[in-house]
Formats: structure tokens, sequence, C-alpha cells
């Protein structure tokens, strides 16, 4: 039978860049599907969608908070701190600019609401996310001046103990610390004199 | 290979049983000259069979939620039967990994056993050992203490100061914007099955090339290159019976040690757990201090070294990726420690006691001070590896003048940089410190009456190839 003896033939032959060529396409696809299929692996740690939904507006009321008192309140998981500052408070954030990184708050995180020196809505209360833009630590509040740990300069605000940040009455970060920028101040409104929202912003008055 | 009748040789022709054990151990032939510090390596081995074995029973019984995991944890040291000694192994047998892991690493270091051959079994050893941090850090957030939490929130932050994509890739390993429940799971997840299987995977990798290449030893003999009549190094022995047997000396030893810590100090002053994971994480509120577990705390304190979240994380991954390159820093030729100069052995002997100084920097709050010694200190860390560099060969004393002014200038324009009225007299104080270790390295050689401080030593017939 001719026809088998040709078959046989060819079958001893190889065809090396036929080989070649199906090695590399089948790699390259196969190459192709493995990464494709990473990205559902990859994806699935993402947040959530409950995740990402959860983190309703919490609402603060202010008549609570003592003057030079701190109250911590949980936002998004976070703690978000409302300060009443005292008028002797407000005057030392005039005291420290020239110690601070950026007292104008220009690369800070804020509500455009904020004033950029007070760094809030209303001078007296202060609203800050308490975590440091370092490492992410939650600084302690240290409203007392010249304490021996923070040395004679020191004229009250946060002080982070993981990695020694400073901040201001304000949260703007002080030179010569390992935070890069001021603590963030979360989008909140006043719903009544004493009644804020936190997660909400006044839209009026962003615009 | 012996002829055997019966199961064994039915066995063999279908599984390679008695040619692994002939090639692994009873053939397996390891220098005869062995001391202390080679326990270490089979150490390891046994910690990591407990650890897996220990963490199995645990997993019987822990829940990875945010809601039950810190109780779940109080359950097993009080309601499951002997839960308290299986989970005090499990948390000291993660200290005693580190500390036997440290000593087989300092073992390489004096004897040279990252050199040729030996450079790939050093830097899968290396992945060892970088797999292991995942491990330990992960498992650290399961108990759900504040330091658990305050721990993970600060590590993760790492990745968050990368520029462009830090912030995206620290939410992706949380799995949520702050540390959650979502993120201990996905722990959990890593911790008992992911790293597990690489750590057990790379240590076969470490076995197969240390048997491909042999051991090193403290006299830094290639025992290979030496054979009797018989075909056999004439200054090994084999690993069965003769090191199977030793190294059961060094096991019941170090489970005496462990056991001691485990009935009697299970928490070993804070240091192997501490005080603050006792308390419930609270997102709300950082404790007053925090620190990373002991092993991780050199690094820790070259971060804390520098104000900036970004250069910070670098000259801590630089910290650590730089032993990678051991095998290529340190040229000199001779391996062990015992034929190397005065200078050598001075520089390796000050990396150990810096390696302390920089952990217990890291386990402390903040102060000027403190982190005025972090600075130098770091600065003394990476010299050292310079310093390997150097003393790889005989150098000139134009070559050294050379370097010693320019670190001299790098770290005086560095200090210059971070200078300010409530630090100068701290800094310029400190300055003596990389000044005076330069000194001794680089100008010192350079007189004629101590030149034999970095002579290496000439090696006996037998260590010569």
């Amino acid at each position: 039978m001719p026809e088998d003896e040709n078959k046989l033939e060819d079958d001893n032959e190889v065809d090396i860049t036929r080989r070649r060529f199906l090695t590399a396409s089948a790699s390259i696809v196969g190459g192709i599907g493995v990464v494709t299929t990473m990205v559902p692996f990859v994806k699935s740690m993402n947040p959530s969608a409950k995740t990402q939904a959860a983190g309703a507006p919490v609402e603060v009321d202010l008549s609570k908070v003592e003057p030079g008192a701190l109250m911590r309140e949980e936002w998004r998981g976070k703690p978000v701190w409302v300060v009443h500052r005292t008028p002797d408070m407000l005057k030392t954030l005039k005291d420290v600019e020239p110690q601070l990184r950026d007292p104008d708050s220009k690369e800070s995180q804020q509500p455009a609401s904020v004033d950029k020196h007070y760094r809030s809505i209303k001078p007296e209360t202060l609203v800050l996310v308490g975590i440091c833009t370092h490492l992410g630590c939650s600084p302690t509040y240290r409203p007392d001046i010249a304490p021996e740990d923070l040395g004679p300069r020191w004229e009250g605000g946060f002080f982070c103990a993981c990695h020694g940040s400073r901040f201001d009455l304000a949260g703007r970060v002080f030179h010569n610390v390992p935070a890069p920028k001021n603590l963030e101040v979360p989008p909140y409104r006043y719903v009544s004199k004493d009644k804020i929202v936190i997660g909400e912003l006044d839209k009026k008055k962003e615009a | 290979m012996q002829k055997s009748g019966g199961l064994l040789a039915w066995i063999d022709e279908r599984f390679p049983l008695s040619k692994l054990w002939q090639e692994h151990l009873a053939q397996y032939y390891a220098p005869k000259n062995f001391n202390f510090w080679y326990f270490f390596g089979s150490l390891a081995l046994l910690v990591l069979v407990m650890q897996i074995l220990t963490g199995i029973f645990l997993t019987m019984h822990y829940k990875p939620d945010a809601e039950q995991a810190f109780a779940s944890v109080e359950y097993i040291m009080r309601d499951v039967e002997w839960g308290w000694l299986i989970r005090y192994m499990h948390s000291t047998g993660a200290s005693a990994f580190f500390i036997v892991v440290y000593l087989h690493m300092f073992r390489a270091l004096m004897y040279g056993s990252f050199k040729k051959p030996r450079e790939l079994l050093w830097i899968i050893g290396m992945f060892i050992y970088l797999a292991l941090m995942a491990e330990a850090f992960m498992g650290y957030l399961l108990p759900w203490g504040q330091m658990s939490y305050w721990g993970a929130q600060v590590i993760i932050n790492l990745f968050g100061a990368i520029p462009y994509i830090g912030p995206d890739l620290a939410i992706w390993i949380r799995g949520d914007y702050v540390v959650s429940d979502a993120t201990l799971n996905r722990f959990f997840a890593f911790h008992v099955i992911a790293f597990p299987l690489i750590l057990v995977g790379l240590v076969f990798v470490h076995i197969i090339a240390l048997h491909e290449v042999g051991s090193n030893n403290p006299d830094g003999i290639e025992i290979k290159k030496k054979k009797g009549a018989d075909g056999t190094p004439l200054d090994g022995i084999p690993f069965h019976p003769y090191y199977t047997v030793k190294d059961l000396v060094g096991v019941v030893v170090f489970l005496l040690f462990f056991s001691i810590v485990v009935f009697y100090a299970p928490e070993m002053g804070g240091y192997f757990l501490e005080h603050n994971n006792f308390v419930q994480a609270n997102p709300l509120v950082t404790p007053e201090h925090i620190s990373p577990l002991w092993y991780f705390t050199p690094f820790y304190t070259v971060l804390r070294a520098i104000p900036d979240p970004w250069y910070g994380v670098l000259a801590m991954a630089a910290s650590i990726l730089i032993l990678f390159f051991v095998p290529w820093i340190d040229r000199n030729p001779v391996k062990s420690i015992r034929y190397r100069s005065v200078l050598h052995k001075l520089n390796l002997f000050v990396f150990v006691g810096v390696f302390f100084y920089l952990g217990y920097l890291g386990t402390l709050s903040v102060d000027p001070f403190r982190t005025e010694m972090a600075v130098r200190f770091s600065e003394l860390y990476f010299l050292f590896f310079f310093m390997l560099w150097v003393h790889s060969s005989r150098r000139s004393s134009k070559f050294n003048s050379s370097w010693f002014v320019f670190f001299i200038a790098l770290i005086t324009f560095y200090d210059v940089m971070r200078l300010y009225a409530e630090n100068s007299h701290l800094i310029m104080m400190s300055w003596f410190i990389p000044t005076i270790f330069l000194l001794v390295h680089l100008v010192l050689p350079n007189i004629k009456r101590f030149a034999y401080l970095v002579e290496d030593k000439a090696e006996p017939e037998r260590v010569q190839k």
C-alpha cells in the first residue's frame, strides 16, 4: 500500500519550524489564559460591595463636649475626634506657625468649607480623623502645656507615640517629624447650632 | 544498593525508597568537623514541624472573625483541654523559630557558607526568611488584640507609603479601608495554608540545594574535593548515623530550654507575647506604646530612623534585601572566620552588637536621643556590608583614604541637612560613632604598625583547593 508508506516516511521527519510554531503559540495562548484567570482572584481581594456600602454618616451632639475636651466617634471604622477648643487654645495656633510644615494647609485633605488655619467650620469645634498621616496609628490628645516628655515648647496638640509625630491643636504637622501631612478633616456639616453630621457636606457652602 | 527481599524490594521496584535513604542520609557525607553552630539547621526543621502540628490543632478551635477571634483564643486558653499548652507551644515556637534562624544565618556569615558554590543555597534561605516574616506577621493578627490590630495597621500602611500605587495597594491588602474583619479573614487564609505551603516548598528546595553542593564547615574545607580510595570524602562521615545522633542531642537540649519558656515564661516578659495583646483590638484607640515583636524590631528601628514614610520604607526594605547580595559583597576567597583578618572579625562582631541594639531600640518608644541612636546604628548597619566588601582583599592606603573621605563627607552632609536647634548637640556628639568605626576600618590599616589587622591568616593545607 503506497499511501501508508508515504505516511510513515513523513512521520519520521520532524518539521522543526512547525513544532516551534505550535509550541510558541500554545505557550502564548496558555500564558494569556493564566494571566486572565488571575484577574478574578486578584479582584476578589478588593473591598466587597458590602464593605463599600458601609459607612453611614454619624451625628454628634456638641453640647456634650466640655471646653478643652476631646470626644471620640467611629466613622467608617476610623476614629473621628471632636475637640472643643477654648479661646486660649485657639491663641496657640498663631504662635506655633513657624514650627509647622504646612501651616496654610495647602497639601492637606479637608473640605473647602473649612478654614485653612483653624481647620474647622466654627473655630471652637475641631473635627479630625484621628489617624496619623505617617503609618496610621491614632495619636494621643495632649492639651497639657510643656510636659516633661514633649519639651518646653509644647503648647498643646496631638502626639503619636508610635513614631513620634507631632501636630498642633488644629491637627497641623510640625517640622522634623515622620508624618508628611496635616491630619485629615472629614466631611461634616452643621444641622443645628449644637449638632453636626460627620460624613456629609453642606452642598451650598462647598459650591 | 543493598539486596533485600520482601516488602522493601517490592517498594524499591516502584518507588526509590532505598535510593533516597542512601543518597540523603546513610551515604550522604557531611564534614566531620561540625561544631555547635551546626545544630540550628535541623532545629529549624524541628520547629517548622512543631508549628505546623500545633497550628493544625489550634485551627480546630480558633474563629477567624473580628467579633469572635479574641474570645476564641481565650476559649482555647481556658476551656479547651490542654489548649493552653498547644497555644503556648505555638506562640513560643514562633519566637524560637526566629532565634534558631538568626543563629543559623549568623553561622553562615561566620564560616562563609554563602560563598561559591553555595550562593543559591543562601538566596533560597533568604527567601525562607522572608516567607517566615510574612507568616509570623500574619499569624500575629489572628488573636485580634490591640498589638495585633495596630501592628497590622502600621505594617500594611508601609505599603501605602509607596508613591502612586501605595494607597490602593494598602486597600487591596486589607480588603477594606481600615484593618477589619476582611483583613483578619484573609490573613487567616494566608497564615494557615498559603505561607505554610510556600515555606515547606522552600525548605525542600533548600535541602536539595544543600545536598547538591554539600555542607560547608568551620574550616571551610570542600570535602568533595578530597576523596579516598573508596570514593568517599576523606573529611566526611555519613550523615546517618553520625549526625542524626548528634542532632538528637541538640534536639533534647533545645526542647529543654523550649519547655522552660513554655511552662514558666510563655510571655517572656512581654517579648514573646506583648502585654497589650491581652486587650481586645480597638480601632479607635492606639495603645500608648506599640512595637512589633522582637524579631522585626531591628528593621523597624531603621524605618523609624528616617523622618519620611517612603524613604523610611525604602531604607527598611534595603536593610533586609541587602542580605540577598552578601555572596557578591564579601568576595574574599577565604571562607571561614578562623582564617580571616582581625578587622573582619571585629566588623562581624560589631554587626551583631548593632543588630541587637537596633532590635532593643525598636521595642522602645521614641525620644530625641533614641531617634538619633537609631540613625547612627542604622549607618553602622549598612557600613558593615561596605566593610565586608572592603575586607575582600588587601586595599591600598589610597583606596582606603578615598572611601574614608567619601563616607565622612556623606554622613556630615546628611547631618547638616537634618540639623536644627534642638538636636544639634546630639547630632554633633553622635557623629563620632560612625566616624570612629570608619577610622578603625579605613585609616588604622594604613599605619604600618597596624597593617597586620587586615591580614588574613594562611589557610591549612587541607582547606586549600
